[in-house]
């Protein structure tokens, strides 16, 4: 693999580009691994790398049904923020948000990480006491939070919809360090990396069964015959529970909802920041990506589904919702658009965890929020695997947190999957 | 869109009703154990394919439905009211 740097740029320019190497090997599989990821999205695919980087466990497996960033690494709005306020969430996001500021460099890979802010706007008293108490929450732990007035708001936006006499804007809760990257880069800057340090990538490999023995998984059945692993892990958000019942293990906290994701044509810089407005029964987020598509997103399609195409009412609410704050952008023409299956979990919260099966590792449950989460989910999971146990962050991050009564709830939703947004 | 055949109104765009959850959840009795409302309240079977649901005729007649659906094609096979004893109300006046 040829790293890139500035002299190997300049030979290359010098050569007709003829030098570089493919970007992550095509391995045929091996009979047997230390450790099988199961799933080869930006989680499984980072767990792999910090198992190796971290813990140097490099006879590691990434199995992916599809090709690398074709299901959710390549179907989100790549917002990466870390404004919760949860005990073992606030650390967790806010450690994710950390290694994103230096993903490119341990990488070796431009994953075009903008901290370009992220902009909450608050349009009632209500919310803003509301959004206050998070974002202080979020200050006493050291994580940057702030809040724009009206007028500092005007300043920095001026093209939003300030006469909106039903949600008029009073402000906006900021968190400065937050933006968003590119989500392939992401994908491929991982697969690359993991692949260097001796991970097996192996792509259009699916998992047909499991095969247990002493109440372990001995082997794993897929469309490119049978591998053994010491120890696996799930990490399939959307289909988790697919892969949970084929274990013989049951029922989950999860169900399975889609959501859409919009990008319009191109235009020029319009939108220097990341911004959400959330009132009643809208929802809407919207960036600028460096191409100068804007990329939006609103609500689930508010049925559980696992199919990876979006409803119209949806369509429809979040070009109101667009309308409604932004405008200037009711001539723009929508150029593509496209729903990904989430694990939407009892409490809004996600899961790395053992399972009841000893040599099964569990990562799932990521809602709207799995592309920021990347980063720390693989460096937690690979924590748990290589270890045996859960780092303090995620020590309530389990299944058997409802039993006990310790739900992780940040919007107080309660037992609804479709309400966590 | 997916279309709705409700038996008392008729069929319907999805956007009229609302969508409850899995319906054949059965809560235990008052007295059964944590675990068992555990079960009840938290976990899911998350069907991928033919799946009983409940829908609610929110824009509509406000009645509860059981809608049998799938979750990958969205193909609709039933729909009935959630109450039996409606159900044969409805099944008298064809």
């Amino acid at each position: 693999m040829t790293k890139f740097n500035a002299w190997n740029v300049i030979k290359n320019g010098l050569n007709g580009q003829s030098y570089w190497t493919r970007q992550w090997r095509d391995p045929e599989p091996k009979s047997s691994y230390d450790v099988v990821i199961i799933g080869g999205g930006l989680h499984g695919l980072a767990t792999a790398y910090y198992l190796a980087k971290n813990h140097n466990i490099k006879n590691v497996a990434v199995l992916e049904k599809g090709w690398i960033g074709g299901g959710n690494a390549g179907r989100n709005t790549t917002i990466v923020r870390s404004n919760y306020m949860m005990p073992g969430n606030h650390e967790f996001y806010e450690h994710s948000l950390k290694l994103w500021e230096n993903l490119s460099h341990e990488l070796n890979y431009n994953v075009m990480f903008s901290q370009r802010a992220h902009v909450s706007l608050f349009h009632s008293p209500g919310a803003k006491d509301s959004v206050s108490r998070i974002y202080n929450i979020m200050r006493l732990h050291g994580t940057d939070a702030e809040l724009w007035d009206l007028k500092t708001l005007k300043k920095k936006i001026p093209h939003l919809n300030y006469h909106n006499s039903r949600f008029p804007i009073l402000g906006a809760a900021v968190q400065k360090r937050a933006g968003n990257a590119r989500h392939d880069a992401v994908a491929w800057g991982y697969a690359r990396a993991a692949d260097t340090l001796g991970v097996d990538i192996l792509q259009n490999c699916e998992v047909t069964g499991f095969t247990r023995k002493n109440g372990n998984i001995e082997s794993i059945q897929t469309s490119r015959g049978i591998i053994k692993g010491k120890k696996i892990g799930f990490a399939v958000a959307g289909n988790t529970s697919v892969l949970w019942q084929m274990a013989e293990l049951g029922n989950l906290p999860i169900e399975s909802h889609k959501l859409q994701a919009f990008v319009s044509e191109a235009v020029k810089p319009l939108l220097d920041q990341v911004v959400v407005y959330g009132v009643g029964g809208a929802h809407f987020y919207i960036s600028q990506s460096d191409k100068g598509s804007m990329v939006f997103g609103g609500d689930l399609d508010w049925y559980k589904s696992y199919a990876q195409r979006g409803n119209l009412p949806m369509v429809q609410d979040v070009a109101e919702a667009a309308m409604a704050i932004f405008p200037s952008l009711g001539r723009i023409r929508l150029l593509r658009h496209w729903a990904g299956v989430m694990d939407m979990t009892m409490d809004g919260s996600f899961f790395i965890c053992k399972t009841p099966i000893s040599n099964l590792y569990l990562n799932a449950g990521w809602n709207y929020g799995g592309f920021k989460a990347s980063p720390a989910s693989g460096w937690y999971f690979a924590d748990l695997i290589a270890n045996e146990s859960p780092h303090n962050y995620v020590q309530n991050h389990n299944l058997e947190r409802f039993e006990k009564g310790i739900n992780i709830d940040e919007r107080g939703a309660g037992p609804d999957p479709k309400l966590h947004g | 869109m997916i279309r709705i055949n409700c038996p008392y109104c008729g069929e319907r765009d999805h956007s009229e009703f609302s969508y409850g959850g899995d319906a054949t959840i059965n809560y235990p009795s008052l007295d059964a154990s944590e675990k068992e409302w555990t079960e009840a309240i938290f976990f899911r079977k998350n069907i991928k394919g033919f799946q009983f649901e409940t829908w609610h005729h929110s824009n509509g007649c406000r009645m509860w439905l059981v809608v049998e659906r799938s979750t990958v094609t969205h193909e609709i096979k039933s729909v009935k009211p959630c109450n039996p004893n409606l159900q044969k109300v409805v099944e008298n006046n064809k």
